[in-house]
């Protein structure tokens, strides 16, 4: 039985999406660039990988859409919290259709699911950082007050503090937990400008890794039964300074896992995931 | 009425002052106890009311003043306007509250037996602050003889007692006094009259509260006969008429209590009652409410009168938890848990605390767990379960999983329920956060949050700022507005004050006033805190009279009475009263002494002082100013120092709280301790390194004393800092680390048999002195008392050493035993508490 916020970090199951061919051209993002297709799909494939073999999650496969995108990031069409799957209504009007096929798999999956049906609310998961003990939302491009509300709402357990993110794409973009009450963040001024937010928003205080580039501070923390903790990260190929960072973490399992591609269209570790904990559901 | 009580310790200061002395309802707390306050307790005597008068007439006003108080407050174990402030620094504090009443009432004699339910803190203060053995003898026999104040309650039960001479009128109690004796019993029309007498008679008794016993008879005896009636009183006796009103108390499991008190009874004297009926010890997390007039709810003030707060004519208030304890397992009663539970289970039925579908049902399933037990396959239909309110609207659905719950709890018991249920519930975000609402600056509508850590500010159900108590310089209202001053950041040249539009001006004040009380109560925490620390001075007639968190916590350390039977209540089903709560008298009162409240007279003695906590709240005006100080340090952009200033300020916090963990088990100790004639050294080391480290005892270190077995046995505890290094380097210096460790190690010397549970001995002097260096700040208390003869000195040091993993706690243990034993070659070292905390990097943790 799971009490109210206990196992943060502990994962079974992991939804992820493919990426179609629109990738390449089509995917939103903030600075031109060019994105090799096969590349990307490869790295995207090691991201899996990861979460099946090494880390051995339950990894439900979903198929790309070509009309979306963007849909290989679906962090940013739910955001899962114990056994409660908030369907959000992505700040990107392209993007909007992604939640339907998440929505359908996660209820599959035995989620309760609640929906943004409030047409003046957005949100993107990548604006959401959870700490386990609450909820931080970056108020963004992407992400408004109202969506800040409804999710809010729908997990009435926690404290929601809202967080204004006046650069960078979304909240994410720049920090993420590194571990229970670990904050990786960004050595940016916005980045660092955030995190004091944060704390002072807060009643728990949280430890922070502060590393030199931001999105590298994106990374994917678990908590997995006879692994411990574990710590996807950046490269030192692609942050060579930031990886170092990491590598003083010596309690955790770290897993440097490439993003060079995908990272083109605003996509971090993250994104290309939604983990969920069925243990968790009581 | 308390006040005077308190006071006690200025008396002697000041004794001038005494006449001229308002009577203020202001608590006591304000007396400062150390001498170190000595200028400041004068300050402050002048605001409080009670102060005082020369030791000898101090005391007789004393006694009382304090039966008086006894008449508004009676039972409580602790004295209701916490009069401790002086007398916390006693042994006294040390004794659980039910010992130190049978030691005061053997040292009165025999008459107090009868009087003892409803003796305070009052008497045995008199006792522990005599200055001279001889003036306390005096006093003793004086009180057993002709000083002895009478009991009000004895009085309303007529049974005054032959050998009590004087009649002492305090405030409100005069008139109490007169209520229930037989032959006076008053007639209506009489009553009126006399209701307008009382009036100004009550407010001339209000400026000469202190005044002696004799005046007030005096006035007294005026009274009477100009109320209408006359009658022949005797030295001895005195008889008074008092009106009675009947309060109803809607008690947590939604049962009414009703009870019977005097119409100018103070809000704590019915408080005191409840919680007596209830068999409540710990008590300082709960209140009073009731609705005002605006249907808004208000904390009844215990140290003003119920009718001056209550507008309407039914008194019907309403027991509830007013600070929700933070970590409700630190509560050392069950019975202490389940009422937060049964407060937790309306919040949470009524909306006031949201829960998640999930969390619905795994609060309601330890729910039934506490009140039905196992889950009985064959009797538990759902439609039983449907008399529970789980949730403010509960589905088939979420009842068939708390029963799918309920069946994994098979096996614990009722007490394990509650605390896993309150394990849960304290997680919760909205867990303790009064709101009330409010407009910001702009006019959008916001909820303000009050709770222990800080002001909250939500729009709709999103947090969108955040005021930790420590970057509040200042709160203040006027008119509608509710006002905060911050503290500048570090970049910020200047202090900003924030603004909030309050519906009226008695929401704002009520706002300003639910800050003053939780700041007081959760964020001034150790009564031992250096005095410089004071960073409050507030300034209405307004300050939260009660304990602080830190002190129940101690004080709950001594409650040692074996856990009370108290039947549970089904969440919503049955309502019928309390232990079949008859309607309370006095009489009743008096005969239900024992346990509960008792423990009578000293309780307010076992918080060390009062006097740190009024020290930093200084009434004037209608503000609060917080002063800067380390201990207010927020952490966010911080130097390394600061960071260091923090932790220490931040352990200091901790401290006190883990003074009540249960492996200290501090009662035995403190009860041997009192009646010890040895000293005691405490030593107290704390260090904090930031990763995961590993204590180990070690080889002991055996301090030889000079008398006595008093045999040192002290243990030390290392860190080993293996993963300091590397884990410093990351968790970077700006961020303090979150989770603590804490260990408290406590070692105390054999004490000696003889004196086991003797007197408490009389309190001569008390003081505290603190210094301060980078990292350490030693705390020493030097307490002198007199017992059966014999001076007793007790040094009580506290050394707090805060630094990085680097420190070596056995050189500072040893160092510190060994300074002990240089400057106090005569004493002997007692005990010796080991408290460390160590912060815990991202290790696991929920």
């Amino acid at each position: 039985m799971a009490g109210v916020m206990a196992d943060f970090g502990n994962f079974t199951h992991a939804v992820v999406r493919a990426i179609p061919s629109s990738l390449a051209k089509e995917a939103l993002r903030m600075n031109v660039s060019d994105v090799d297709l096969e590349k990307a799909r490869r790295e995207h494939e090691v991201y899996v990988g990861v979460l099946k073999q090494k880390l051995g999650l339950e990894v439900i496969e979903l198929p790309a859409d070509e009309s979306l995108p963007d849909c290989v990031f679906v962090e940013d069409a739910a955001v899962v919290c114990g056994d409660t799957a908030l369907i959000t209504r992505p700040g990107a009007e392209s993007r909007r259709k992604e939640t339907a096929a998440i929505r359908q798999t996660l209820k599959e999956l035995g989620l309760n699911i609640v929906d943004m049906s409030d047409e003046t609310a957005t949100l993107d998961g990548g604006d959401v950082l959870f700490t386990g003990r609450e909820f931080f939302v970056g108020l963004s491009k992407r992400t408004n007050q109202r969506g800040a509300e409804i999710l809010a709402d729908a997990f009435k357990d926690y404290a929601v503090s809202t967080v204004p993110v006046t650069d960078g794409l979304h909240l994410k973009s720049f920090c993420s937990m590194g571990g229970p009450g670990l904050i990786v963040i960004g050595s940016s001024e916005p980045a660092q400008k955030a995190l004091k937010i944060m704390q002072q928003m807060s009643d728990h205080r949280y430890d922070k890794l502060t590393v030199p580039d931001d999105i590298a501070a994106n990374t994917i923390y678990m908590n997995l039964p006879g692994k411990g903790h574990v710590l996807l990260h950046c490269t030192p190929e692609e942050f060579p300074e930031s990886a170092k960072v990491f590598e003083k973490l010596k309690d955790h399992m770290l897993m440097p896992v490439s993003n060079m591609e995908k990272v083109k269209v605003d996509g971090a570790l993250t994104c290309c995931s939604v983990l969920i904990n069925m243990k968790a559901k009581v | 009425m308390t006040t005077e009580v308190g006071s006690e310790t200025e008396v002697k200061k000041e004794p001038e002052k005494a006449e001229e002395q308002p009577a203020e309802p202001e608590p006591p707390a304000t007396n400062q106890t150390d001498e170190v306050k000595a200028v400041e307790a004068a300050e402050q005597s002048n605001e409080s009311p009670a102060l005082a008068t020369d030791s000898a007439e101090a005391k007789e006003n004393q006694e009382a003043a304090q039966p008086a108080d006894n008449a508004t407050g009676p039972e409580g174990e602790e004295p209701p306007a916490s009069p401790p402030a002086s007398e916390k620094k006693g042994i006294s504090r040390f004794l659980p509250p039910w010992l130190k009443k049978q030691k005061s009432q053997s040292a009165v004699g025999p008459k107090e037996s009868q009087v003892t339910p409803k003796e305070e803190g009052g008497v045995v203060l008199v006792k522990e602050e005599g200055e001279k053995a001889e003036q306390a003898e005096a006093e003793q026999t004086s009180s057993t003889t002709a000083a002895e104040p009478q009991v009000d309650e004895e009085q309303v039960n007529g049974e005054a007692e032959p050998e009590q001479k004087e009649e002492v009128n305090s405030e409100e109690p005069a008139e109490n006094h007169s209520t229930g004796s037989a032959e006076t019993q008053p007639a209506k029309e009489e009553k009126a009259s006399e209701k307008s007498q009382e009036k100004s008679a009550a407010e001339e008794e209000k400026k000469e509260t202190e005044k002696g016993g004799e005046e007030k008879k005096d006035q007294e005896e005026n009274l009477k006969p100009e109320g209408g009636r006359y009658f022949i009183k005797s030295p001895l006796k005195l008889t008074k008429k008092v009106k009675m009103v009947m309060c109803h108390v809607t008690i947590l499991d939604g049962s009414q209590f009703p009870c019977e008190v005097e119409k100018r009874a103070k809000g704590q004297y019915l408080f005191f009652k409840v919680c007596e009926a209830l068999n409540l010890l710990e008590k300082d997390y709960f209140g009073l409410s009731y609705k005002d007039n605006a249907d808004q709810t208000c904390w009844l003030d215990p140290t003003k009168e119920i009718k001056r707060q209550i507008c309407n004519t039914s008194w019907q208030l309403a027991f509830n938890v007013k600070f929700y304890p933070p970590d409700p397992a630190q509560l050392t009663e069950d019975i202490t848990r389940y009422l937060l539970c049964l407060q937790l289970r309306q919040d949470i039925a009524s909306g006031r605390l949201p829960c998640s579908f999930v969390t619905h049902s795994l609060l309601g399933s330890y729910s039934l767990q506490a009140e039905l037990g196992d889950h009985d396959p064959d009797e538990q239909r759902l439609d039983y379960i449907s008399d529970f309110q789980f949730a403010p609207s509960q589905t088939k659905e979420m009842e068939e999983k708390v029963v799918e719950l309920h069946k994994t709890h098979r096996g614990m018991t009722p007490a394990q329920a509650d605390t896993q249920f309150l394990e849960n519930a304290k997680k919760l975000s909205m867990y303790g956060v009064d709101l009330h609402h409010a407009k910001d600056s702009e006019g959008v509508d916001i909820m303000l949050g009050v709770c222990a850590n800080g002001l909250l500010i939500y729009k709709d159900r999103l947090r969108i700022n955040r005021f930790a108590w420590p970057k509040i310089l200042k709160i203040s209202y006027k008119r509608s507005n509710f006002y905060i001053k911050i503290r500048p950041g570090e970049t910020e040249q200047f202090e900003s004050t924030v603004g909030f539009k309050l519906p009226n001006h008695r929401s704002a004040k009520r706002v300003w006033k639910v800050c003053v009380e939780n700041h007081t109560f959760f964020r001034l925490m150790t009564p031992e805190a250096p005095t410089k620390a004071k960073f409050l001075t507030l300034g209405s007639k307004f300050r939260y009279s009660g304990r602080t968190q830190a002190q129940t916590r101690q004080a709950s350390t001594l409650i040692d009475r074996p856990a009370p039977y108290f039947e549970r209540t089904s969440s919503k089903r049955i309502s019928r009263s309390l232990d079949g709560a008859p309607v309370i008298n006095v009489i009743d009162a008096q005969d239900s002494a024992p346990t509960s409240v008792g423990n009578g007279r000293e309780p307010c003695l076992e918080l060390s002082s009062d006097s740190s906590k009024s020290g930093k709240l200084r009434v004037q005006g209608e503000n609060i100013y917080v002063r800067h100080s380390n201990l207010m340090l927020e952490d966010l952009d911080k130097t390394q120092e600061d960071v260091l200033k923090h932790q220490a300020s931040t352990s200091e916090l901790k401290r006190s709280f883990m003074e009540a963990t249960p492996e200290t088990r501090p009662s035995q100790w403190e009860k041997r301790l009192t009646a010890s004639p040895a000293t005691s050294l405490r030593l107290q080391a704390q260090g904090r390194s930031p990763p995961p480290t590993t204590q180990e005892p070690l080889p002991d270190l055996t301090v030889d004393t000079v008398s006595k077995p008093p045999v040192v046995k002290t243990e030390m505890v290392t860190i080993s800092d293996t993963f300091a290094a590397q884990k410093t380097e990351i968790t970077t210096k700006e961020v303090p680390i979150v989770h603590t460790e804490t260990k408290t190690i406590t070692y105390e010397a054999a004490q000696l048999d003889g004196s086991g549970d003797g007197e408490p001995g009389i309190l001569m002097t008390a003081q505290t002195i603190t210094s301060e260096s980078l990292c350490t700040t030693t705390t020493t208390h030097i307490t002198k008392t007199l017992k059966g003869g014999l001076s007793e000195t007790r040094i009580e040091k506290r050394i707090v050493i805060t630094g990085d993993s680097d420190i070596d706690h056995d050189q500072a243990l040893a160092q510190a035993i060994k300074e002990a034993k240089e400057q106090h070659p005569d004493m002997s070292v007692t005990r010796v508490v080991v408290h460390k905390e160590t912060e815990l990097a991202d290790e696991g943790e929920d």
